[in-house]
């Protein structure tokens, strides 16, 4: 990808600091300590009351599906970012695939078709490009990052992934200081959350990342 | 032949096609170029499977170039 030129978008967002592979790491890892502040307390909890009264049970449950649904909502939150928008009609939408096909290789426009996601491997990892939003999956293939990022206006949504593959391919981490990080964590987790559809996706960006 | 495109709501649009040798089609290419990026959009010029290039003057050798609106967190 070129670093040549920086993305003009970032001068939206100055107050930013410009997101390279070691702030994206920190930022991981204040996600991961961010969830288990969220789940260690509801379990502490319901082991504390099923020590102290086994009776509370029903308490300790509820404590326990707090523990397992807020890191689920989350999660929830970062697989919207890439769910299909409603259609433009078909020609334009035709149209707009033909030029969205003719930025991508064969491998990822068929991966596309299959999909609604359009592949591309960067320094930072390989990134799944959808209509409203992106998925990074982090080299190692464990972690994926959610990206919330758009374009505004009446565009067939294979023009807005394109608009976004362009803006990535000018600027990764331009791409990434613009966008909103709306997830960040284990694979595993967006995967139950996506659309079956898109879920031979990421399996094929964690094979490659 | 070179081609401007802008990408917009009929899938896209081509403002401009132009050859090396041809002036008045180069001239009418440049105009149109810059007005569209007077209206705000930015040139994209791709160069090659995972790069691309914004550009800020019409690239007379280019075979495509794609105009694209801002993008912005959502």
């Amino acid at each position: 990808m070129s670093t040549a030129r920086v993305l003009p978008e970032t001068a939206a967002v100055y107050w930013r600091p410009r997101l390279d592979a070691a702030r994206l790491r920190r930022r991981g890892r204040g996600w991961t300590l961010s969830t288990l502040a969220h789940t260690i307390p509801f379990l502490a909890t319901a082991a504390l009351l099923m020590a102290l009264e086994p009776l509370s049970f029903p308490v300790a449950a509820i404590a326990v599906v707090h523990a397992w649904g807020i890191p689920a909502l989350y999660a929830n939150r970062g697989a919207n970012v890439v769910r299909p928008r409603p259609r433009a009609d078909c020609g334009p939408e035709r149209t707009a695939l033909g030029l969205l096909g003719d930025l991508l290789g064969h491998e990822a426009r068929e991966l596309h078709a299959r999909t609604g996601l359009a592949p591309e491997r960067g320094r930072l990892g390989v990134w799944l490009v959808g209509e409203a939003g992106a998925l990074l999956v982090r080299p190692g293939g464990r972690r994926v990052d959610c990206w919330c990022v758009k374009v505004d206006g009446d565009l067939p949504s294979a023009d807005r992934t394109a608009h976004l593959l362009l803006a990535l391919r000018e600027d990764e981490e331009g791409f990434a200081t613009v966008a909103n990080l709306a997830f960040s964590g284990a694979v595993w987790r967006l995967r139950r959350r996506l659309p079956p559809a898109m879920r031979p996706a990421l399996q094929t960006a964690r094979a490659c990342a | 032949m070179a081609r401007l495109i802008r990408m917009d709501q009929t899938g896209h649009t081509t403002l401009a096609e132009w050859t090396a040798g041809d002036a008045a089609a180069t001239e009418d290419a440049v105009a149109a170029f810059r007005a569209q990026l007077d209206a705000g959009y930015y040139a994209v010029v791709s160069t090659g499977e995972g790069h691309a290039d914004q550009v800020g003057e019409l690239p007379m050798d280019a075979e495509l170039v794609i105009l694209r609106r801002p993008i912005a967190g959502g």
